[in-house]
């Protein structure tokens, strides 16, 4: 099927099964493998990790294509993107922080140790970069952004599932810890792979 | 990887960063550019290099602003002093590499949150001199580029049967792209870090 050629509420469906399977952030892109390797230990943390990253991803993804379409790109200082980015991000992350802990404590206690990590999850610059290249509008960029972060919400969930059975699996001590995650995460993407080029 | 080595030699300094904690296959930071880019010597090469360059000049004036920069805001000081060595980076390579800066593409503008770069800054650049931080990022980004070099080099010669882009085996060979493709390169990456961890223990023993 055609990403490009289709429109409307097809193509947003579109998106979200490419996003989510054929180019899955994680397993076909590598972007945010440190936070799938490291953090991915307990289905709950999994969890937690991957909502507030998704929580992130759309707000960054949201005002970061302002930031380009109504600050750099009119003043021409498409150069100056990543710095920008990146100090959007940052701000973003501990503005989202504050705003939990006292609007949300309950929602902050269970997420909160996760958003610091989430200003150098490599996954939220690299969607709010890929949503200029690939030249989308505002809500495109929004729906890119959640998407996206589904995809690596899933991915997430399946590594810790594994990794929870590991746990208790007799593993050489060659093998144990990243090796074995990094061989696991490989065969995951080999499923995956079975996905790719089904949407162009 | 926390300390103050003042009594270290800069050799010292240097080497650490390419063995004892090489950033790839002992610490495993940055695991994301290294799965990503190194599906041909090249872009390992150019990935690490550009790494490097950032890691010295991010060391370096992280390391000479210590005293300057209030505790509760280092760590996003110390992400606008890294912002701002890879975008030199990107317009260097945008100028004079654009094969190279195509083939990288996304990877580029991502070294920002390369968390090699970030750890060095808070766990060395912090608390060391100029001329200190400077060996360290210079041994770390080194010893990240051999790594990510090593890799590409195992994923380029089986999945494509060429070495920076020369053909290797002739017309006979049918090349296993499955090692070029998403799935090799987490498969090697976990490998090279078994066959590293054996090697340790092996060197240890033998040691003792």
């Amino acid at each position: 099927m055609e990403l490009a050629a289709s429109s409307g509420g097809f193509r947003i469906f579109l998106m979200l099964i490419s996003a989510v399977f054929c180019n899955n952030f994680v397993l076909a892109r590598f972007l945010g493998c440190c936070p799938f390797l490291g953090v991915s230990k307990t289905v709950g943390g999994a969890v937690g990790m991957g909502l507030a990253v998704t929580f992130v991803m759309g707000l960054a993804s949201l005002f970061t294509t302002m930031v380009q379409l109504y600050i750099l790109n009119p003043l021409n200082m498409a150069y100056m993107q990543t710095i920008a980015f990146i100090l959007v991000i940052a701000a973003l992350v501990q503005f989202v922080e504050m705003f939990m802990k006292k609007a949300m404590p309950p929602l902050y206690r269970s997420l909160g140790i996760y958003l610091p990590l989430i200003t150098t999850n490599c996954a939220v610059l690299g969607v709010t970069i890929l949503n200029i290249n690939s030249s989308y509008g505002l809500l495109e960029s929004v729906l890119n952004g959640v998407f996206s972060a589904l995809g690596f919400l899933l991915a997430i969930v399946l590594m810790a599932g594994i990794n929870e059975r590991l746990a208790t699996a007799k593993i050489s001590p060659i093998l144990t810890g990243f090796p074995i995650s990094l061989v696991t995460a490989g065969l995951m993407s080999i499923a995956f792979l079975g996905f790719s080029g089904m949407i162009r | 990887m926390n300390e103050t080595v003042e009594k270290k030699s800069l050799g010292q300094i240097f080497m650490n960063g390419i063995l004892d904690e090489n950033p790839t296959f002992r610490l495993v930071l940055g695991t994301c550019p290294t799965l990503a880019v190194t599906t041909s010597v090249e872009n390992g090469i150019g990935m690490g290099l550009a790494a490097t360059f950032v890691l010295v000049g991010s060391n370096y004036v992280v390391s000479l602003l210590k005293n300057f920069i209030p505790d509760e805001v280092r760590i996003p000081g110390y992400v606008v002093i890294i912002a701002t060595f890879v975008t030199v980076a990107q317009l260097l390579m945008q100028a004079y590499l654009p094969d190279l800066n195509a083939s990288l593409g996304l990877f580029v503008p991502l070294i920002v949150v390369n968390c090699i770069i970030l750890a060095r800054a808070e766990a060395f650049a912090n608390k060391n001199s100029a001329l200190h931080s400077v060996m360290d990022g210079l041994g770390m980004g080194l010893g990240f580029t051999l790594a990510i070099t090593l890799i590409s080099a195992i994923r380029e010669i089986l999945g494509g049967g060429t070495f920076l882009g020369h053909s290797l085996f002739g017309e006979g060979f049918e090349p296993m792209t499955f090692f070029a493709l998403a799935p090799g390169g987490f498969i090697i990456f976990g490998l090279m870090i078994a066959i590293v961890n054996w090697l340790s223990t092996k060197f240890k023993r033998s040691v003792n």
